[in-house]
């Protein structure tokens, strides 16, 4: 799928109907029905779609959003809070039994990823919070499933507890119990077998053993990539056996991971992990608000463009515009358009806000080095206010001093000089041609 | 959740309309034989399904939509409504909602009694082209290797038991490659399924090369006189360049032993995935060629549409399809059963249906 941010698509539809100059409540259907395409192909459940739109709707129609210059950002910028909400704001930890081991049980789909999710969350466990785990092997319909545990139990040095592939499940769950109990385990997975939500018996199964050990945690685990069923998957197992907790697995996969808003919006119970790669330890809390911007399919464009909203004062920008129009561009306006860049934090975090920018040929090779601003901050600081008024007149020793000054080499002030005149220049060109179609090599010094 | 409610009250009010179309059916000679014919084609679950009503595919659609008589903006909403529902996926969806909606204007169907046998053909068309290659392809003389590949979870190595299972009661010889060096236990689970069907695993120690493993499976299956090689990998994320590449590189063993081979590459998908199987038949053919789709986990609620829109788009085949845990529950895939199951919670939701059982 061709990288196509929801952004992208709000702002052209809007472009459409801009020249009318007034927005209709056609226009808004438009846009609704851009957010709706756009949930829809990253997997959110349709019913939930309509859910959701229906209370953007009302928020994206007012005043402030419509009148804004920037409509298509705006709405954007609704939806995704509204995602968060709805994803949960809050980060949930898994539970904690007040006494005797924890215990936590592992159901979901076959092929969802129990078996290495229970091992990696284990694991997380003692590695993070100095817990002590035992696994219970309670798969005993998959040929191998039991071997697989035991394997990871091996790798990890953590024990396992079988029965085998004879025993009943619901006996193993109870004598794991016991185990835990007697060998003061801090908590217990017990690893259940992949069933279908609509599988009676299997799902009876489940409830005997959730009766039998009264579990803590019943963690609902669910492949990330699946489509419009998890709705049904996830409320049956919560109607089932009421779960507290979900995982999301394979996330290091290419999806948008809609099934996340859908899972979370019918049964209310919070994601609390997200697997995140084929090692053991690739395992991590659930940050909600990064799902969001994730099923959008725009990185985390939105905190960049909130953190350039709050951090670039608007009537300085406005001043600044002006002066490079009349261009009397001087190092003091530099000096404060760096600060602002800056302020964003660091260029390497800025641009892996930008999604696709990875994947950007001529950005790859292009090293955003932070020491290169602060030299340039560095210099620009060493003139003094006389200099960053009046570039022109500098010569051999105000150059010399500066770069003493700055701890840099008079060749390092001579391509700052260089390179701000070019921009001026450049400037001149942009302002005259007012939209040149030519786009120019404008690079910042630092770059 | 109201869609449903409406559908079955929707469908409480046709009941008896049903009742009388069926009487109308049965004295219909020619229909019936037809019928009858085709219903012999139909996989286990699904006949199961059509027994009960008593009616093909086409008369339960129209069944379903005669609660909209007239051809409208409604009857389109609630069509493309169920469609998304079933995964196919927003594209192909509006692209069949487009078709059907000019081809109604163009022919002046106004009746959906009408346009049903439209739908029916559009989309069967979109998943059968040609009706041919949906068969596995066989090495008429010789050694048949497949090469199954996919993303984690979705079932290679049940389908590989599965499948094991059936060619050695048709009388093949079955050798299996262990080609999943990477899992815990997925070497185990291959040869807990050779045991069962009776067939020969070809393994080594996990976490070997798998393209040795396949090159030594080609050299003994040959020796062993082999009808039929099949071979599993370990389950990778279409986004993992290495992991791909190796996946590249098993197949070109393959190739080098045999140039003919492998004769199917067959990604097995999970009927459950949404729009990221899209992106996985993308990459995974890029890499190895994909000849064949199996979709499995069917036997769920899921309705695993996105193969209409990677048939649409990409013209893989759909070969395969998994219905259920037990050994025969892999079937030959049939575009107009599949088409049914997209539809089949609404049909089944009828009253008159459920008195049956």
């Amino acid at each position: 799928m061709a990288f196509e941010g929801l952004g992208e698509r709000l702002q052209s539809t809007f472009d459409h109907m801009k020249s009318r100059g007034k927005v209709t409540d056609e226009d808004v259907k438009a846009m609704m029905r851009e957010v709706r395409l756009a949930l829809l192909e990253a997997d959110v459940n349709y019913k939930v779609v309509k859910q959701f739109v229906n209370s953007v709707k009302d928020r994206a129609t007012g005043q402030e959003v419509m009148k804004s210059l920037t409509p298509g950002q705006q709405v954007v910028k609704v939806v995704n809070e509204e995602l968060t909400q709805l994803m949960g704001g809050e980060q949930a930890e898994i539970a904690k039994a007040a006494k005797g081991p924890t215990v936590v049980m592992m159901v979901g789909l076959q092929g969802a990823g129990k078996t290495t999710t229970s091992a990696k969350i284990a694991n997380y466990l003692r590695k993070n919070k100095n817990r002590q785990p035992l696994m219970a092997a309670a798969d005993v319909y998959r040929p191998a499933a039991i071997d697989q545990l035991e394997t990871l139990g091996r790798q990890l040095n953590m024990p396992v507890f079988s029965l085998g592939t004879e025993a009943d499940p619901v006996d193993i769950a109870k004598q794991s119990l016991a185990k835990a109990k007697e060998e003061h385990y801090d908590y217990l997975f017990i690893d259940t077998a992949g069933r279908l939500h609509v599988d009676d018996s299997l799902m009876d199964e489940l409830q005997r053993m959730k009766e039998a050990v009264n579990p803590d945690e019943i963690m609902l685990v669910v492949d990330s990539m699946t489509g419009q069923d998890a709705v049904n998957v996830a409320e049956s197992f919560n109607e089932q056996l009421g779960i507290t907790g979900v995982t999301l697995t394979k996330l290091d996969g290419d999806t948008r991971g809609g099934a996340a808003l859908s899972v979370k919006s019918v049964t209310d119970k919070p994601i609390k992990f997200a697997g995140t790669g084929e090692k053991i330890d690739a395992i991590e809390p659930f940050h909600p608000e990064r799902m969001a911007s994730r099923i959008l399919g725009m990185g985390d464009m939105l905190s960049l463009i909130e953190k350039a909203q709050t951090n670039v004062d608007e009537d300085k920008a406005k001043e600044l515009e002006k002066k490079m129009r009349s261009q009397d561009l001087t190092f003091d306006d530099f000096l404060e358009q760096l600060g602002q860049v800056r302020n964003m934090g660091s260029m390497e975090d800025i641009m892996s806000m930008i999604p696709g920018a990875g994947k950007m040929k001529g950005l790859k090779n292009v090293q955003m080095d932070d020491n290169q601003i602060t030299r340039v901050e560095a210099i620009v600081r060493s003139m003094t206010k006389q200099e960053r008024q009046q570039p022109s007149l500098m010569n051999a020793s105000r150059k010399r001093r500066i770069a003493k000054g700055s701890g840099t080499t008079i060749q390092d002030v001579n391509r700052l000089l260089k390179q701000f005149e070019d921009m001026k220049k450049m400037m001149k060109q942009m302002t005259s041609q007012q939209k040149g179609k030519k786009k120019g090599n404008f690079s910042l010094p630092f770059m | 959740m109201s869609l449903f409610q409406r559908l079955k009250k929707r469908m409480a009010g046709e009941a008896a309309e049903e009742e009388a179309k069926q009487g109308a059916k049965e004295s219909g000679e020619n229909e019936q034989g037809r019928q009858e014919e085709r219903r012999a084609s139909l996989s286990s679950r699904f006949r199961e399904g059509l027994a009960k009503t008593r009616s093909s595919f086409s008369e339960a659609m129209n069944e379903l939509f005669a609660q909209y008589r007239e051809v409208n903006e409604d009857f389109f909403e609630e069509l493309e409504e169920i469609l998304i529902s079933s995964d196919v996926g927003v594209e192909t969806v509006m692209e069949i909602i487009d078709e059907l909606r000019n081809e109604s204007l163009l022919k002046n169907i106004r009746t959906t009694e009408k346009l049903t046998p439209l739908i029916t053909e559009k989309m069967a068309e979109k998943l059968d082209r040609t009706g041919e290659d949906s068969k596995l392809n066989m090495n008429p003389d010789g050694m048949t290797v497949m090469l199954f590949v996919g993303v984690n979870g979705v079932g290679k190595t049940t389908t590989i038991g599965k499948m094991a299972h059936q060619m050695k009661a048709e009388g093949k010889k079955v050798v299996l490659a262990a080609g999943d060096t990477f899992r815990a236990g997925a070497i185990e689970q291959l040869e807990g399924w050779g045991e069962r069907a009776g067939v020969d695993v070809i393994k080594q120690q996990a976490g070997s090369d798998p393209a040795a493993v396949i090159y030594d499976a080609i050299k003994s299956a040959k020796s062993r006189q082999a009808d039929v090689l099949l071979c599993d990998t370990a389950g990778r994320l279409q986004n993992k360049v290495n992991l791909m590449n190796e996946l590249a590189k098993v197949k070109r063993v393959i190739t080098r032993e045999i140039p003919e081979a492998p004769h199917e590459v067959l990604l097995v998908l999970d009927a459950t995935t949404g729009q990221n199987a899209m992106s996985q038949a993308k990459t995974f053919r890029e890499a190895t060629e994909v000849s064949g789709i199996i979709l499995t986990k069917l036997d769920g609620t899921a309705k695993g549409g996105i193969v209409m829109a990677i048939r649409n788009e990409l013209n893989i085949p759909v070969k395969m399809v998994g219905l259920g845990e037990k050994l025969d529950d892999l079937q030959p895939f049939e575009a107009e059963d599949f088409v049914y199951g997209l539809f089949k919670d609404m049909i089944e939701q009828a009253p008159a249906d459920a008195e049956d059982r």
